[in-house]
């Protein structure tokens, strides 16, 4: 799907909730999909979903929040997750955290003020073997340093600029 | 050995896995494609076949592209290396040797797979498969035996059978608790209730870990092929599998196989005309480690926070939707078709008394051939982390490994001789978690991995019940504390007061386990923990506060390596002779001392 068919209004909240069986169990499901279009989960969306699935909002907000895949605040158009398992984190995972801050001025859980960039730790991506890792949008970064990062960051500026012209 | 076709007169391995995809294998596999189909060479795509597989184990060495029948391994292979392997070695029969690999200790090349001594002492059993077939295509995972156990074990046994056979395997759950799985299936059989249900726990939460998705992404078929078996023999008519949100690629591997199977009959009504009707679904999780619990993960198929509840009564007789219930980890089920073929006879002549079969590791951290290693249980970690690991890297000293997740503890270097089982990790006071082992050298500093693990967990503990909640946080803080240098004596017993609390109170595995990074850490590197406090220094360098780095000039050859590595411009030296750190600019960091190919960077 691609980010024009997402639009932020009831009736793209609707087209893709109505996708699914209107069953509690699928609310992480639904969750994984409005956060796919959205990059976050808007509030409107979650209430209709749970009168959806027949569960009170108070029941949804609390998995929107205990689940660390979803966020209530909008994630950046880029959206860095470096990975702080344990052995990118003895291999140096602070560096990158480190690195990024000093770059775009943003720490775990903030997005930058333009919605460019955004920054999550995740717990592990399974890519142990090839630590540190970084994970840029869907895209796996094997044994970044410092340096490797600069050039990472400086490839996602390019784009950036180059949206403007689409 | 896989099996070929009789045209064929080559076959093409290219690794997939998530570590050589992030290393360009898709790149490789799209180049050879295009190099086999280009047309002056149809004679060569006629008699030649390419296939995407799953993780080929040794990570380090990707991406890699193994050619059958000749047993040739090219490793760290680019998608510019593809035209000269065609052109030499599929069309010419030479072996290009620059991409082989190179056996440091005997200083080598090796050519075959089997060779490499990372693989000579490994028993693949649960990933028996990975690596060798096409993860989507059905007819590659028949060729290797597969869905022949189901076979045998819907038209030729009773589902008593099937329990007891795999009672009498021995199979203990590769999740973590090492439950017996014949007993949990027993167990939900023997409870009237319906209908059952069937999991397959694929939240593979404890960083370091990754078997799971390599089985799940690489032979997503033998995994369903267990399930089915087990829902023949307790009579369960639709399963789940729960896979972690971080993996994407065992989704749609999964996915791609449910539909083949299904379309084949292996699934659906009336399974190879038993009369067994069972589905499988695919539930993808939220992104919670506490999910990787049996109960909270069951709570959260249902669609609620993930919260664990108290095991008075199991899963077994009351677990999803209240119904009976079987969960195992993705490398229990893909060990059932082994079993249900070759018997529970064959299956225990592998491994130890208590603990049968083989067991998948992934090897990684300070060791230099890094990957995922299967091993009959009971090798020990020296052969692990030594002869198949190939050791610490860049000459640096080994100091611990880190077995079990979180639940887990560091194992120093008086015990690498110790057998890895179940029961000889409990006794070492760690656990076989689900099998990362993560090694550790003089640069890791215990106090600051214990500390770590905490703040995992203090960011995973659900949250219901106090110990775990409470006893978490008073012990990150303490451990915090430590590290900055402002720890007291006082502490350490502290600390074992309220890990004594949370093993005994906590309501789930989760809590009762959480304090064991501590606890091991303090059994075995009890003088690091006073180095911190009495003596306000890290030795291994990490904790800032209590560090200090000097160069040994009389190591130092002032290559002048460093001097770049350095962010805060603090080294200074002229080239040829040995160079010093300015300590006020210092920030600690450590990039030169892991840059230094001499070791001359020392910590006060």
């Amino acid at each position: 799907m691609s980010e024009q068919e997402c639009e932020e209004n009831i009736e793209g909240f609707r087209r893709i909730i109505y996708g699914f069986p209107g069953e509690k169990r699928y609310i992480i499901a639904i969750m994984h999909e409005l956060s796919r279009c959205y990059r976050y989960l808007p509030r409107a969306a979650l209430e209709l979903t749970a009168e959806y699935v027949g569960v009170p909002f108070s029941q949804v907000y609390s998995m929107a929040t205990f689940y660390r895949a979803f966020s209530l605040q909008p994630r950046g158009r880029v959206n860095f997750k470096v990975c702080d398992g344990t052995t990118c984190h003895i291999k140096g995972s602070n560096i990158l955290l480190d690195e990024i801050y000093k770059n775009l001025g943003i720490g775990p859980g903030e997005t930058t003020a333009d919605r460019e960039f955004s920054l999550e730790t995740v717990n592990c991506i399974g890519a142990c073997a090839i630590a540190p890792a970084l994970l840029v949008n869907e895209r796996v970064y094997p044994r970044v340093n410092a340096a490797a990062l600069k050039e990472i960051i400086k490839e996602y500026r390019g784009g950036g600029d180059n949206d403007h012209h689409e | 050995m896989t099996t070929m076709n009789k045209s064929l007169i080559h076959l093409l391995l290219v690794c997939c896995g998530t570590g050589c995809v992030a290393n360009g294998a898709r790149e490789v596999y799209q180049a050879l494609k295009d190099n086999l189909t280009s047309d002056d060479k149809a004679v060569l795509a006629a008699t030649t076949s390419a296939r995407a597989t799953g993780c080929h184990g040794l990570c380090a060495q990707g991406p890699f592209v193994r050619i059958l029948p000749e047993d040739i391994t090219y490793c760290r292979v680019k998608a510019a290396d593809i035209p000269e392997i065609v052109e030499k070695t599929l069309k010419q029969g030479e072996v290009v040797k620059r991409l082989l690999f190179r056996d440091r200790q005997k200083k080598a090349l090796v050519q075959g797979q089997n060779d490499i001594p990372f693989y000579r002492r490994q028993t693949r059993v649960a990933l028996r498969n990975v690596g060798l077939i096409d993860p989507s295509s059905l007819q590659d995972y028949l060729e290797r035996g597969g869905y022949r156990a189901l076979e045998k074990s819907l038209l030729d046994m009773r589902p008593e059978q099937v329990i007891e056979e795999i009672i009498k395997s021995g199979l203990r759950g590769r999740g973590g608790g090492g439950f017996p799985a014949g007993l949990k299936w027993k167990a939900c059989a023997a409870t009237p209730a319906q209908p059952r249900y069937i999991i397959c726990n694929g939240d593979e939460g404890d960083p370091g870990a990754f078997m799971d998705e390599s089985i799940m992404e690489g032979d997503p078929h033998s995994v369903l092929e267990g399930m089915i078996i087990a829902a023949y023999a307790v009579g369960a008519s639709t399963g789940f599998i729960y896979v972690r949100d971080e993996y994407a690629q065992s989704v749609a591997s999964l996915q791609k196989a449910i539909e083949e199977a299904e379309n084949h009959g292996f699934l659906g009504e009336n399974i190879l005309g038993s009369g067994l009707d069972f589905d499988i679904e695919i539930v993808r999780g939220g992104g919670a480690f506490v999910c990787g619990e049996e109960t909270a993960l069951i709570a959260s198929i249902e669609g609620h926070v993930g919260e664990p509840w108290d095991k008075y009564v199991f899963p077994s007789e009351k677990g999803l939707w209240g119904q009976p219930t079987i969960i195992n980890n993705v490398e229990t089920w893909a060990n059932i078709p082994v079993i249900m073929e070759r018997g529970a006879s064959w299956f225990t002549s592998l491994g130890t008394e208590g603990s049968k079969g083989t067991k998948v590791f992934s090897l990684v951290g300070k060791v230099a051939n890094t990957g995922l290693v299967e091993v009959p249980m009971g090798t020990t970690l020296r052969e692990i982390i030594f002869d198949i690991g190939g050791g610490v890297p860049q000459g640096r000293k080994f100091k611990a490994v880190q077995t079990g997740g979180p639940s887990g503890g560091c194992i120093p270097a008086e015990l690498l001789d110790l057998k890895l089982d179940f029961d000889s990790l409990s006794q070492a006071g760690s656990m076989m978690g689900s099998g990362g082992l993560i090694v550790m050298d003089d640069r890791t500093c215990m106090v600051e991995v214990a500390r770590y693990y905490l703040s995992f967990l203090a960011g995973e503990s659900c949250g219901k019940c106090v110990p775990c909640r409470e006893g978490i946080k008073c012990l990150l803080e303490i451990l915090t504390r430590i590290c900055h240098g402002q720890g007291e004596i006082e502490d350490l017993e502290l600390m074992e007061d309220i890990a004594e609390t949370m093993q005994q109170a906590s309501l789930c595995a989760l809590g009762r386990t959480a304090s064991n990074p501590v606890l091991s850490t303090l059994r075995y590197f009890r003088e690091e923990y006073l180095e911190h406090i009495e003596g306000q220094r890290c030795p291994a360098g990490i904790c800032r506060e209590l560090s200090e780095f000097w160069i040994d000039p009389a190591i130092c050859t002032g290559c002048g390596l460093c001097l770049p590595r350095c962010p805060v411009e603090g080294i200074k030296g002229e080239k040829k002779q040995a160079h010093r750190i300015e300590s006020d600019k210092c920030i600690c960091c450590g990039e030169c001392i892991d840059s230094c190919s001499f070791q001359a960077i020392k910590v006060k």
